[in-house]
């Protein structure tokens, strides 16, 4: 009988690092791409990074369904305001790995360009084209970019924390392969 | 037999009255010229705002018919404002050197029903190639209605040149749709 800690769900590790590499690229195509003059270049990055975000779309319903079906492990001992925060910061990146992409999608669809998945599914326009909402939906996207940004330096900072300061098996886990 | 000879020019008088029509008076503000191009997949609709048709159509007698389009290639809208300014430029349409397309009828056929088809010629760019535009007819009143299009390829008049060249990205398959309203003219 081995004492370590529980480590969270085979499917919940997979989901959580998948979809952060996701996130990892679509992230810095964002910023990048955004103000390149157009270009046959530009047109792929865009509908690399429409896809990418569907994909995170997608993964996100499996995953939450998961993570309301099964508890993860009970958090190791630290003070309660750093339970707190570590929460905060989860329940908040759930909350944007929908809102994220779901801006994006409208984003598109009020710019008058549907988003067809992977060049071959065309998805629903989620609202008219429209001047104003596409703008509107850029600045929205933008901004909760910026704290998803936030979110994952917390989030990450507070991993680094567990592993450096504290030396106990948070981080592990999550780890995909660890015991 | 007395009956079947007035039964015979009555018809034949109802023809001539019918069909001595030609539908040449094109309303400008009732049609239109669109387009959609495929950008990675994404099916991207555009127009033209301004462009001059003449017809000359009597459906008694289709192929005399004739049409030339001339179209204003500076007034298109192309989906967003960053398309606009990008399609009149050099590697597009190069509106400086060439700004207008035109297509000439060089004959219509009929294809049966409300079904017909324009063949003719048409220039964009410096570039002439054979079009075929299949149309409906449908006569409304007084006026005429015209609905057709046909797939232009753009590498065939270089439209998009340089790294727009690569049809990966924009599709080689532009679709075009007309919707032409002309009232009628008695001959």
């Amino acid at each position: 009988m081995n004492t370590t800690s529980p480590r969270y769900s085979g499917p919940a590790i997979a989901a959580h690092w998948l979809i952060a590499a996701l996130i990892l690229v679509a992230f810095p195509l964002g910023v990048y791409m955004h103000d390149l003059p157009l270009s046959p270049n530009k047109l792929k990055l865009y509908s690399y990074h429409k896809w990418i975000g569907i994909t995170v779309l997608l993964l996100f319903v499996p995953r939450i369904l998961w993570r309301i079906t099964h508890r993860p492990p009970a958090p190791l001992p630290m003070p309660a305001w750093q339970h707190k925060i570590a929460e905060g910061t989860h329940h908040l990146l759930y909350l944007l790995m929908f809102l994220v992409p779901l801006t994006g999608w409208l984003m598109s669809s009020a710019k008058g360009f549907q988003v067809v998945y992977f060049g071959v599914l065309p998805l629903p326009d989620l609202i008219g084209k429209s001047e104003e909402l596409g703008d509107l939906f850029k600045e929205v996207h933008e901004a909760l970019n910026w704290g998803l940004l936030v979110l994952v330096g917390l989030h990450v900072a507070g991993a680094l924390k567990h592993v450096i300061i504290d030396k106990d098996g948070t981080l592990r886990r999550m780890l995909p392969f660890g015991k | 037999m007395k009956i079947q000879t007035l039964a015979l020019s009555t018809a034949l008088l109802l023809a001539g009255t019918a069909h001595a029509v030609e539908f040449n008076q094109v309303d400008a503000a009732k049609s239109s010229l669109a387009f959609s191009s495929k950008q990675m997949g994404v099916p991207v609709p555009g127009s033209f705002k301004r462009f001059t048709t003449q017809i000359a159509f009597d459906p008694a007698k289709p192929t005399a018919a004739s049409t030339t389009l001339e179209i204003d290639l500076a007034s298109i809208d192309a989906g967003s404002k960053d398309a606009n300014d990008e399609v009149v430029g050099k590697q597009w349409f190069n509106v400086k050197a060439f700004p207008t397309a035109k297509f000439v009828s060089t004959g219509v056929k009929a294809l049966g029903g409300n079904r017909f088809e324009a063949i003719g010629k048409m220039t964009i760019k410096g570039q002439t190639r054979d079009v075929v535009a299949p149309f409906t007819f449908k006569q409304d009143g007084a006026s005429g209605v015209f609905d057709g299009g046909f797939v232009l390829k753009r590498m065939e008049y270089n439209i998009g040149e340089g790294p727009w060249a690569d049809v990966s990205a924009v599709a080689n398959e532009i679709e075009i749709k007309f919707h032409v309203v002309a009232n009628a003219a008695k001959k």
